[in-house]
């Protein structure tokens, strides 16, 4: 089955462990949420996925439609399919959101082929239609001097254009006035299909107002404690974690 | 991506090759009076350069090296194991099938007769010490453009070619224009008449083929009333293992109101000590602009100049500096306000990466008697690895109470949040690398024409290619 797998996952900074023992599988052409209070361990399971080189995997796998993605390095699981709209995206100085993107198309060709500069505007174009973005955004610098929504909705954009397999959108919603979280919510809703499976990250239910999942789990502690359907996420917002912490006898990290 | 990085090592080595050494005049190793009068009988200089280069020899022998300031590094070089002048004769030819085929080889694996026929208004092209081609596009020597090297222009313009020649940098200036003075060879003689605007741009290429030699091109530009110029210089020398040495002048004259863009793109291999001056000198409302990028060499010290003389005279300075490892890039400028309501502007981008270090010269002067004069300093250093180095030497002199200075300097280090970031996006950490620094020049790049900004960008890619994993 086409899925990303993740199976007893333990991972550490330092020596801190943060994520526990967790396990979680998103097929292709679903959409699942990760709920979850503050210091849960929510956006470092989306830059392990990513492969951030600060975090240490000490235990458990993680596959893509079976392929071990732990041994391979941070660019060549961004080429085979995984994305991450990161929460606090970096600044690119001087660098172009068109170059940006231009590069990191032209990397995901196969060796020797040379990217089409028409053919490519004329998906960007199309792609910043969709997500309402004015075209002079790309002679822009990367996330420089963006809003918090200009941010989030140029993490879309590229998600947008790099048509990942499996993308994971740490706590997209964070930062975003109402109008702003619609167009962003708009983007994602307009790329679901039966080929991208994804990873919604949310500390709060709101965004699930606007993307509707298949599935919703509750992460506590580095662990998923609880799942159920995208009713779950409206009991979350009337009990509050609480109500899913009790089971937890860990002490909560920090 | 295959396909472009094999374009792209070619483009790396791009100068690293050489041929046998085929030359017919040389002066042997060392330099002493005897040097000096080979050179002269070589090149039947008149009497007046021959007394002219005796002079800057004592000049040059009683000067110290300048290491109470500048890097120790200097004291590698062993004036006495140099070869000062070699040559395959001193008439450069005006069409390249006259041209030696070694020699004429050298330069088409360089692109510079290609880069002629596409865009170019002339060329010189110099190999070791002289000229070997020099030529105009006809349409712009019938504008009465004077484009030869040094030699024809002091013998065959004596009137303009004297009248400027050492006046912008004297002799003594320091101890590396004082050498040259002495030794002297190749560079370029341009005179554009009053009122022409020369298009597109002349350009000189500068290759050293032989192992412990030293090129000391003079160049000397003057740009008349109301005239527009824009001068281009590439570099290249082959790896040796010894040291090489190149220390050239160059003088600027921009008369009332002319304009003079010179633009250096040096990437000189890593054994050669580029140890250069120039300074232009700018008459009432004349612009003097330098753009230096220096991506080559194991040592380059070299300060741009404007002095601004004539009221509204304006000077700048663009200067991008890559210091790989094991270089060093000590550069900068030197802006000197002479006259009222001069306007001066410094910006300066450097890349340190790993042992590279990048240094930042400054030099400021506007006298107190002076009124409504500006300048804008802004330099920029980034840092690639923890181990780069980068320092900044200002020397910002403004008196009076008209006159306004800036200046602004920043540090920054490529981030690996920043790395991680693009990578997320399927670059690999040297296109990441690669693309980051880019964008930190990008603005300064955007100002090269539009041949030269591609190579540059190129050039900086193929650094970053081998400065990572």
């Amino acid at each position: 089955m086409q899925q990303l797998n993740i199976e007893n996952l333990h991972v550490s900074i330092g020596d801190q462990e943060i994520i526990r023992g967790l396990t979680l599988s998103v097929p292709r052409g679903e959409v699942h949420a990760i709920m979850g209070p503050n210091g849960s361990g929510k956006s470092t399971l989306a830059k392990v996925l990513a492969g951030h080189p600060d975090y240490t995997v000490t235990a458990g796998t993680v596959t893509m439609d079976g392929e071990n993605v732990l041994e391979l390095a941070p660019d060549e699981r961004a080429r085979k399919g995984i994305f991450l709209a990161f929460q606090y995206p970096s600044e690119i100085p001087g660098v172009t959101i068109a170059n940006f993107l231009r590069a990191a198309v032209q990397a995901r060709l196969p060796e020797g082929e040379e990217l089409e500069a028409t053919d490519y505007y004329a998906q960007l174009y199309k792609k910043m239609d969709l997500l309402e973005m004015d075209r002079s955004f790309t002679s822009r610098s990367v996330n420089e001097g963006f809003s918090g929504g200009e941010k989030k909705r140029n993490e879309i954009l590229q998600l947008a254009m790099l048509e990942p397999k499996y993308a994971v959108l740490d706590e997209t919603d964070s930062g975003l006035d109402i109008d702003a979280l619609k167009i962003v919510s708009n983007g994602v809703n307009s790329l679901r299909g039966p080929n991208l499976g994804v990873l919604l990250i949310t500390h709060y239910q709101r965004l699930l107002n606007y993307i509707v999942p298949d599935q919703v789990h509750v992460m506590v502690k580095g662990r998923i404690e609880l799942s159920g359907g995208k009713e779950l996420a409206l009991q979350l917002e009337e009990k509050g974690y609480d109500w899913v912490k009790e089971d937890a006898s860990e002490p909560a990290l920090a | 991506m295959v396909k472009e990085k094999t374009t792209l090592d070619i483009e790396r080595n791009i100068g690293n090759f050489a041929y046998p050494e085929t030359h017919t005049h040389s002066a042997g190793i060392g330099l002493t009076e005897k040097t000096i009068n080979y050179i002269c009988d070589v090149k039947q200089d008149p009497d007046w350069v021959r007394e002219f280069r005796l002079k800057a020899l004592k000049i040059f022998q009683s000067k110290p090296m300048p290491t109470h300031w500048a890097s120790k590094d200097l004291e590698a070089i062993v004036f006495d194991n140099i070869r000062y002048y070699l040559s395959g004769g001193v008439k450069a030819k005006r069409t390249w099938e006259e041209v030696p085929e070694d020699v004429k080889r050298t330069f088409e694996r360089l692109g510079i007769p290609e880069q002629e026929r596409k865009f170019l208004a002339g060329v010189e092209a110099q190999f070791d010490s002289e000229a070997v081609y020099s030529n105009i596009k006809k349409a712009v020597g019938e504008q009465g453009v004077i484009f030869v090297g040094s030699a024809e222009g002091l013998k065959e313009y004596p009137e303009i070619f004297r009248k400027w020649f050492g006046k912008v940098i004297p002799t003594g200036d320091n101890k590396f224009s004082a050498l040259n003075s002495a030794v002297f060879s190749g560079g370029s003689f341009i005179y554009v008449p009053p009122g022409v605007k020369v298009n597109h741009p002349l350009q000189a290429y500068f290759r050293i083929n032989a192992e412990n030699f030293g090129q000391f091109e003079r160049t000397l530009i003057i740009v008349d009333e109301g005239a527009e110029l824009t001068y281009m210089e590439g570099c290249t020398a082959p790896k040796f293992n010894t040291a090489t040495l190149h220390s050239a002048v160059v003088e600027l004259i921009a008369m009332k109101d002319a304009k003079i863009q010179y633009i250096t793109v040096q990437n000189w291999s890593n054994n050669v000590f580029n140890l250069v001056t120039k300074r232009g000198l700018a008459h009432e409302n004349a612009e003097v602009k330098w753009i230096d990028c220096n991506i080559g060499s194991r040592l380059t010290m070299k300060y741009p100049g404007v002095v601004m003389k004539g009221r509204k005279a304006r000077g700048e300075v663009i200067s991008i500096a890559l210091a790989g490892d094991g270089q060093h890039q000590d550069t900068g400028a030197k802006m000197v306000h002479a006259a009222d309501e001069t306007t001066s502007n410094i910006i300066s981008k450097s890349i340190s990466i790993g042992t590279g270090r990048a240094t930042y010269r400054g030099l400021v002067h506007v006298p107190k008697h002076l009124k409504n004069c500006k300048n804008n300093t802004e330099c920029d250093a980034l840092l690639i690895n923890a181990n780069s180095r980068t320092d900044t030497y200002p020397a910002i002199t403004v008196r009076g109470t008209g006159n306004a200075v800036q200046h602004e300097a920043s540090v920054s280090q490529v981030s690996a949040e920043q790395i991680f970031y693009m990578q997320q996006r399927g670059l690999t950490e040297a296109q990441a690398m690669s693309l980051s620094v880019n964008g930190f020049v990008n603005d300064l790049v955007r100002q090269f024409p539009m041949e030269y900004s591609v190579e540059l960008k190129r050039l900086i890619e193929l650094e970053m290619e081998g400065s990572v994993g």
